[in-house]
Order: C-alpha cells, then structure tokens, then sequence
C-alpha cells in the first residue's frame, strides 16, 4: 500500500523510489513515510505549536510547493503564515531576516539552492554575522531551506551542491538530512533554534520513503543539530557521508558485505556543526576513511574533514591515508550517461573501498 | 514656575563658579521668552499623493531647545570622531553625518519610540537619536568593551531597542527594513518601520524588490532617500538615470522634502507616519540634505565638489543654524541659554570621549562569544590545531 502510495506521489521520481525502496524495508508493520511528507509534518508542527513562525517563498502557497513540499500548509495556514512571493530572491530574503530581527520566526524556501546565491549576501551579511558583530544585541532566528545539490536531468545551473559554500561560514548552521526522520527532527530543531541554519535538502530524496519510529511521529521529536549518526555498524573502513550519497553508500556496504567487507556507514546529518568525534570514534575502529559527497572536490566537505583527521587524534590510528570520493570537478551535464559518471556511483565508492583496502 | 526654577538655578549655578560671590547670569527671566510660534515651511513635491504635509507647523520652546540639543550633540559627537580618527584612536571606516542633523532628529520627532528604524552606515546620528549614548557610540568607535556593541562591531554595527543598525553593505538595509515593517504588520500592533538609504544606494535592485514586495503586501513602511547629493565621490546627475529620488518608488506615492529644515522634516515625516500606519501601504520620502565632511575619513570630500560649494550650504541652510536663528528671532530661546546648552554639550562630549579613549578593550577572553544565541558552549578553533577557543552566547 505504501509501495503504491509512494510511486503516485512521486511522479517522475516513482522508478528510483521504487529501487531504493527494496532496500529500505525492515520491519513490515512499522509507518511509511517520504522524506517530502517528513519536511511538511516538521513545518506543520511548528507552525501549529509557534505563532511566530511562517513560510515564505516562490510557489509555496497556492501552487504548494514546487516539489509539493508545503501541499495543504495554505489552506490551513492562510496567507498571512504562508507567504508566496513575487521571483525576488534577494529581496524576499532580506525582507524574511529583517522580520526575524524584529522578532518573528521565518522559514525560507529556496525553490533550489542554486537560486540562494542571488541572495547569499543576506544570509551571510545580514544573518549569520549579525548576533557577533552587535556583541549580542541582535540575534537572528531563521530558517533557509530548500532542495540543494544534484537532482536528475536538470544540467550545470541547477545542480550545485551548497553545502561546503554554506558550512564555510561562522554563525551559520548548516543541516544536511538524509532520510524522512533526519529531515523532520532536524527541521523542527532548525525551526526552533534561535541562530540561522540552512537546512540543504535533496530533491531525489523527496519521494523516498523511511520506516519512521513511534518515537519520531510525536510533536517533540527533535534531532539535535550537530550530531552524526552510524546508519551502518562495520569493522574494516568508515564511510562518512551526507544527504543522498548516503543511499549510495548503503547501497555500496550492501555488495562489499557480500565479499565480507563491512562498512562503517556515517550519515553526517550536520555540516556545522560537524560531528568530529563520531567520525574520529569510527576511525579508530575501522583504521581507514573514505569521505563520500556529490560536491566538488575542492574546498569540500570532504577536504575540511580529512584536514581535521589529520590535525586530530584519529591520524594516529589510520592504516592508510584517508581519500575523498566526490563529484566530479566539472559542471553539471545533461545527458544522462555523461550526469550518472559526474556523481559517485555505487561501483566508484566499492573500487575506492578495494583500493584502500589493497583487496 | 519651571522658568523660575530655572532661573533661580542659574543664578546659583553662575554664583558659585565665580569666587563665591553671587552674579546674576541672565538679565531677562525666562518668563518673557515666546512658548511656541507658528512657521512657514517649504511645501513638499509631491507624487502620486493629492496633499502633502502642511505648510505651516507650530514649535513649542521646550521642542525646539530639545531639537537643537539634540542636533549640536550629534554634531559635536561626528566632530570628535573626526579629531579621534586624525589621531588614529578610531580606526577602519568612519562615515561622519555633520550637515545632515535635520533628517535624524526631524525623523524621530515625527514617529514614536515604539516605531522602528534602519538605516546604512552613515549611523552614529541615528544610533543616539535611538536612544544610545554619546559614551556608548564613542566608545564603540574605539572599539572598547563599554562600546554598545562591546567593541566588536564598530562604526557601521550598532544596535538598540528597536533599531536595527548599522548595514556595511549598500542597500542591504531595505529589504531587511521591509522585512521589519512586515513584522510590525504581523503583530498588528499599528507601528512602522522607517527604512533609511542614500542617494548611491538608491540604484540597488534590492530596492525595488522591497518596493514591490512593500506595496503587494500593504507593508507599514516608510522608505527614507537621504539625497545628500554624492554618492561616495559621484554626482547623482552621473549615477542615476533618474534623480527624482521621490518619484523612484513608482507605484509608491512619495515626497521630496528640505531635509536642512528639521521642521519640515518632522512635518513630513508625521505624514508619512500617519499615512501607512493604519494599512494604506508604503511611501517614499526623499530628504535633500548636505554632508559636510567627504563619505569617510579617507575621503576629503573635495576631488569631486568645490570648497565654495561646502561654504556655502554651511553659510545658508545649515540645520543648526537655522533652527537657532529662528527660534532667537522669534523670542523663543535666549542666546545665553544656547551657549549655556552648547557648553554643556560640549562637556558631555569630553567626558565620553575621555570614557572612549580610557576603556580597555575587549578582553581576549570575549573573542568567539555571541557567534549564536541561546545556545550551549562550544569549541572553536583558534589559528592552529593546537589552540582551542571557547564560545559562549
């Protein structure tokens, strides 16, 4: 039922959904839900429980969203929670952290993050640095969202990944969730936290359904911001990754087991903070690191974690050295052949696995 | 009775300076002075608007003494800074507002304290008329820990109840100030935000995106041209297109106003203030102003207007001037109680800036505080693995 459920909501993504799905089904009797459904549950609660809070963006109110995101938020909410703009990207960005200085509480949509760098300078500039720069007088409450980072057939303008730009900065907080429970505890964290956070989704993962635990469907559920989580327990390599390379990273763990390697699966769920600890307690164990991102290799998520492998206890345990996995460092392509060899794929993460291990 | 009072101690005040003896500083009780005038204002230009503020205004003594303390304090203060940055005490950027008194203290004459404001960094006479002290800003110049943003944000950063800064980056402040007026529309509490820029930033697009989005949403908000004529070293005959400031707002309705003329800035401004406050949308008001000094202190303001030019705006409509002309003239102040007024201010001046120049800075220990609010201490990495900071909220 879910099965069907998940192929009509998703449309056009119903065929990936519909392959990872078979890997993601544990126990039978346990709540379905997609990553979409997840994000507007954690927005819906927050709402409902915040007067303070509201939506702002292209498309959000009577379009509902433009990946259906906030579908049925307008008509519960009305207009003057959830807020369609005019395309004006620095404009609406400003307007949304200008009333979070007064005192409100708004959720920003990006309909991609691609659109966000228009508006970077607000982010940046007017949100993250305020709070130091006014030695504490004026905090800044706010959530910037959106779907972040590659999404099938939609070529180089459309595809960046923003999550070393964004994590780069001090007094952001940068989420990148991976499944449906990630993205709702984070996002009500986010929502509730009183600093800027970007919180990077993916588009793929949109319509990906997750068993979601009893504990995550109460109105509380909160997942705290800067801390990783070991989707996967393994002895031999650690996989650190975010977002949806962490399906891919599963995925790889899954036909390496079956040559009897077992993969310490991270999902990082937080770019920054970042969850060094986790990543070093991994390392010490396994004694090996490959870092996995769709993102550019350089200034990347990966680099700055290899870095501070290095400058930390964990590069005394490592029994060879530690490499990134990345996209390529390219723009984006359009055909589909040339787009499936610009991200890791699950055969490239399995061959860098063999490499480092010497097997 | 007040007058007497004040009289009175004068009286006392002068007696025990000189030797003991008693000696009577004023020959005329105040008494005698006028309580309020009427006067002529400059009628605004207006656009898209069928009336405009009222022509004529009435003064009361005890708000004209106010305005004008108000207006030499400002420029006392920018003087300061001016002899603390040649001395190498105020370092970075200093962006001083002497010549444009009239638009600060006329602004927050003609809305409540209750009302918001933003502004770009031409900030300090903004930051006092906000309700910061004299110290406070001063102190902040030098970068000490009395500063009111404890010494970490400098000239373009400063903050209080209510207002909103201090913006480094050229028109970045209206959006956020449309931003604020949404929030006073969503809270329904009938205040305004007013949403300050220039004359160079007025060629933002981010302007016009706020403009729209202002006038979509009927948002209470007060947008503020000053048109000081420069923006940094060009000419707004060579930087805009258009230098009808008032007229830019299109669909907005605005007005052009004397911004020299703190009545006629005061007047305009409770226009305004009446006219968006109860859900009639945005408007648009240019202050045509004057700045003396160049648009810092790196810039000695004389490569791209003549001195003539400077001596003459000083010699004709300064705001101060003005102000006390009028008001003398009138039998509304007598010139004593200006210069009594204009030495106290100069006192209060001295000390701050002797505060200013005496308060440590920041210590060492406050470095990678208030990176976030309400949140648990955390580490921060210092120049070199080996140096781990801490941040607390």
């Amino acid at each position: 039922m879910a099965y069907l459920r998940s192929i009509l909501r998703s449309g056009k993504n119903g065929v990936p959904a519909v392959l990872r799905r078979e890997f993601h089904r544990t126990l039978p009797a346990a709540m379905q839900v997609t990553v979409r459904d997840a994000i507007k549950e954690a927005m819906d609660e927050e709402l409902e429980r915040d007067e303070r809070v509201f939506l702002l963006g292209e498309e959000v109110a009577l379009f509902e969203g433009a990946y259906k995101v906030t579908r049925g938020l307008w008509k519960k909410y009305g207009d003057k929670r959830i807020i369609d703009t005019p395309i004006a990207e620095i404009g609406f960005t400003g307007i949304a952290v200008g009333a979070a200085m007064a005192g409100l509480r708004p959720v920003v949509e990006y309909m991609s993050f691609n659109f966000s760098m228009q508006s970077v300078d607000h982010i940046i500039n007017s949100a993250a640095k305020t709070y130091y720069m006014s030695g504490g007088l004026q905090p800044v409450s706010i959530v910037f969202r959106g779907p972040n980072g590659a999404a099938p057939g939609v070529a180089a303008q459309h595809a960046q990944c923003f999550a070393a730009w964004y994590g780069h900065v001090p007094g952001l907080k940068v989420v990148s969730p991976w499944s449906a429970e990630d993205a709702k505890g984070l996002l009500k964290s986010a929502i509730r936290d009183d600093n800027p956070v970007v919180f990077l989704e993916n588009e793929i993962m949109y319509s990906v359904p997750f068993e979601m635990s009893e504990e995550s469907q109460s109105k509380d559920f909160l997942i705290p911001i800067g801390k990783a989580k070991i989707e996967r327990k393994g002895n031999h390599v650690t996989l650190v990754s975010h977002s949806h390379v962490v399906s891919r990273c599963m995925d790889a763990a899954a036909v390496l087991a079956k040559d009897g390697i077992e993969c310490e699966v991270i999902n990082l769920r937080t770019i920054r903070p970042m969850d060094m600890e986790a990543i070093e307690t991994s390392v010490m164990k396994t004694k090996h690191l490959i870092t996995v991102e769709g993102g550019w290799p350089q200034f990347g998520v990966g680099g700055e974690i290899l870095a501070r492998i290095m400058e930390g206890p964990g590069f005394g345990y490592l029994n060879a050295p530690a490499v990134r996995v990345t996209g390529v460092d390219i723009p984006m392509p359009y055909a589909k052949l040339l787009e499936e060899n610009t991200l890791p794929q699950i055969k490239d993460i399995v061959f860098s696995v063999k490499k480092m291990l010497n097997v | 009775m007040q007058n007497m009072l004040t009289v009175v101690a004068n009286t006392l005040k002068g007696g025990a300076k000189i030797n003991g003896s008693r000696v009577v500083v004023s020959a005329r009780s105040f008494a005698d002075l006028t309580p309020q005038a009427s006067f002529d204002i400059k009628r605004c230009d207006l656009h898209r608007l069928d009336e405009g503020p009222s022509v004529q205004t009435v003064l009361t003594r005890e708000d004209g003494l106010r305005y004008y303390r108000t207006m030499q304090t400002v420029r006392r203060m920018e003087l300061k800074a001016d002899q603390l940055y040649k001395q190498k005490i105020i370092r970075g950027f200093c962006h001083l507002y002497d010549g444009q008194e009239a638009c600060a203290v006329g602004i927050e004459a003609g809305i409540n304290p209750t009302d918001h404001l933003i502004t770009a960094y031409r900030v300090h006479g903004y930051t006092y008329t906000r309700g910061v002290s004299v110290k406070e800003i001063l102190a902040e110049l030098t970068g000490r820990k009395g500063g009111i943003a404890k010494g970490k944000g400098g000239s373009m950063h400063m903050y209080a109840k209510n207002f909103y800064g201090g913006n480094g980056i050229v028109g970045a402040q209206v959006p956020l100030g449309a931003g604020v007026a949404l929030a006073c529309q969503y809270q329904a509490k009938n205040e305004v935000c007013v949403t300050l820029y220039g004359d160079g930033a007025a060629n933002q697009g981010q302007i016009f995106e706020a403009f729209n989005m202002a006038a979509l949403w009927k948002l209470p908000c007060i947008f503020i041209c000053e048109n000081n004529k420069y923006g940094m070293g060009t000419s707004v005959e060579r930087a805009s297109a258009s230098t009808d400031y008032y007229k830019r707002g299109d669909y907005i309705p605005g007005l052009r106003v004397d911004g020299m003329d703190v009545l006629s800035v005061r007047e305009a401004t409770r226009f305004a203030a009446d006219y968006c406050r109860y859900g009639k949308g945005p408007i648009l008001m240019e202050l045509q102003t004057y700045r003396y000094h160049g648009h810092s202190m790196s810039d000695p303001g004389v490569s791209y207007r003549t001195r003539d030019e400077i001596q003459e705006v000083r010699g004709k409509s300064d705001p101060i001037t003005m102000l006390k002309d009028r008001m003398i003239s009138n039998n509304m102040a007598s010139l004593e109680e200006i210069k009594d007024i204009d030495a106290e201010i100069r006192k209060e001046i001295e000390e701050a800036a002797q505060f200013a120049t005496s308060d440590p800075e920041p210590p060492l220990e406050d470095l990678c505080n208030h990176i976030f609010f309400n949140d648990t201490p955390f580490e921060v990495r210092g120049t070199s693995p080996w140096v781990k900071l801490k941040s607390i909220s």
